[in-house]
């Protein structure tokens, strides 16, 4: 409590004073769009209202949870697993239970990154370390995990001719679809490729950027921030590859038939076809 | 190049493929409605309706592409489930409206079924079967190339690689122009009565089910109306 009134005393009036200035810019910006026709002051003005407050109360908790224990930053973690799980699952409507799937993608990803981060030192299991970077995995385990299976479920639903066609030559069902899995987890992995390769030249990311401002050596905090983005990768990797599999074993039922289609025939339709996921 | 006015005469003994009370109803609505069958071997098919009467329906139940909610499929006297579906889709060949090439070269597309059992096509057996559906010389042409009438030859030849024992056929020619659609018929035909395959064809067209098949079975609403020999079914359509 004193730790919070203290920083509140010092730090936070200035941070206060310093965001009122950054609002102010994008007030500014909002404005000049106004003289374009561009109207976003509603939304702008909600949004930052919203990101204000949002990244307060994460403060105030983290700043409460600073000493916490292990137990107390796994559950945190969890708890942000499953919200990402919830998030991802509206990427992939007429599946069934895509909540656990994406749960399952989501924190095979994130938790295997964090605990090798764990394994080799370059995480503490503090709390106020653990949570920050483990959000940063979390959310970019995440976004593959919805990438892929957005990506996943339309190739499938575009190639629905060919993938039967196969079926019907005798293949089996992982073969009908081995073009979609690999472009679905590429497409989840494309951005993290992407964010590896500029690393540094086009943008020096957040954590690094902290660590210098917080006075740590310069060529550390670029190693450090390379191993993030390395994991990244790794967590985004895997959560895609998870979450198109798990996908994939969705798609056919046990006798290899195709469940990702329209129930009737195009031939036989009498009405607009329905996309379902019964078991067969 | 085939007789066009008849198909062979009778059929061999023996049931090739036999539907009892086959099913299927997708939540309320009965896309195939206790349909029970007999396909004797050598036998040519035809099942005739109306669009949305159930003919492809039915058709994706007799190679399990889509799992009966009731009945059976007997294949040579077996029930097909003891089959395992690949094992049964590369004996139950199936020809479909479009051709669904995989990208690539013909001659990859021919070699696709056999090389899913780890069987390789030599270069002359795929010329050969390439000959034969009338594309001599296409092995290393690109599937995006062909037309349509082409596209559906190389399915055509992508599933006789297989060496099905009877060959479904899902209304080959609707897709395609009626000059491709006529050639489509008589490389089918030819094929049929030279393998002396028994063979289940959709067809909305009454004529062609006439050029073709031996009995003819007429559906409605997923139900069967009619069956018997194709002139006397489809004499008044």
């Amino acid at each position: 409590m004193f730790e919070l009134l203290s920083m509140w005393n010092h730090q936070v009036m200035l941070g206060m004073a310093q965001a009122a200035a950054a609002v102010a810019l994008c007030l500014a910006v909002v404005f000049l769009c106004r003289r374009f026709a561009v109207h976003v002051e509603r939304e702008a003005a909600f949004s930052l209202a919203r990101g204000f407050l949002q990244m307060v109360a994460v403060g105030v908790l983290l700043a409460a949870l600073l000493h916490g224990s292990l137990p107390i930053a796994i559950c945190i973690l969890v708890g942000m697993t499953f919200a990402a799980a919830v998030t991802a699952a509206r990427r992939a409507p007429g599946i069934s239970r895509p909540r656990l799937l994406s749960f399952c993608a989501i924190a095979a990803g994130g938790g295997i990154a964090i605990a090798v981060m764990l394994a080799t030192g370059t995480l503490t299991s503090d709390l106020i370390v653990l949570v920050p970077v483990g959000s940063m995995l979390i959310a970019n385990a995440m976004n593959a995990c919805a990438q892929a299976m957005e990506r996943f479920r339309a190739d499938v639903l575009a190639h629905v001719g060919q993938i039967e066609a196969g079926l019907s030559l005798g293949a089996d069902p992982a073969t009908t679809v081995a073009p979609y899995v690999q472009s679905a987890v590429y497409a989840s992995l494309l951005p993290r490729l992407d964010m590896l390769k500029s690393l540094g030249f086009v943008w020096i990311p957040g954590v690094m950027a902290g660590m210098l401002v917080s006075g740590a050596s310069p060529v550390y905090a670029g190693i450090f921030q390379f191993i993030i983005v390395a994991m990244i990768l790794s967590a985004a990797g895997i959560a895609g590859l998870v979450a198109t599999l798990l996908m994939r074993a969705q798609a056919f039922s046990s006798a290899a038939q195709l469940k990702f289609r329209s129930e009737i025939p195009d031939s036989d339709v009498h009405e607009k076809p329905v996309l379902l996921h019964h078991n067969v | 190049m085939a007789n066009r006015d008849h198909v062979d005469a009778s059929p061999s003994r023996g049931t090739a493929l036999a539907s009892e009370h086959l099913s299927r109803v997708v939540g309320e609505k009965a896309l195939v409605n206790e349909i029970s069958v007999e396909v004797q071997v050598g036998e040519v098919l035809a099942v005739v309706g109306h669009s949305g009467s159930g003919k492809t329906s039915f058709l994706r139940l007799l190679n399990r592409l889509d799992e009966p909610t009731g009945g059976i499929v007997r294949f040579n006297g077996r029930d097909y489930r003891e089959l395992a579906p690949p094992e049964l889709r590369r004996r139950i060949g199936m020809v479909m409206q479009a051709a669904f090439l995989f990208p690539g070269t013909v001659a990859g597309n021919v070699a696709y079924g056999p090389r899913q059992r780890g069987q390789a096509l030599t270069a002359a057996q795929i010329g050969l079967l390439l000959q034969r559906v009338g594309l001599p010389g296409y092995q290393e042409r690109d599937v995006s190339n062909l037309s349509g009438g082409e596209a559906q030859r190389v399915s055509i030849a992508r599933t006789l690689a297989n060496d099905p024992e009877i060959l479904l056929l899902d209304e080959p020619t609707s897709a395609l122009d009626e000059d491709s659609a006529r050639r489509v018929e008589d490389l089918v035909l030819d094929i049929i009565r030279e393998r002396r395959m028994t063979c289940v064809i959709v067809t909305h067209n009454a004529a062609q089910a006439r050029r073709v098949a031996h009995r003819a079975m007429v559906l409605k609403a997923g139900k069967l109306a009619a069956i018997g020999l194709t002139n006397e079914v489809l004499q008044d359509v």
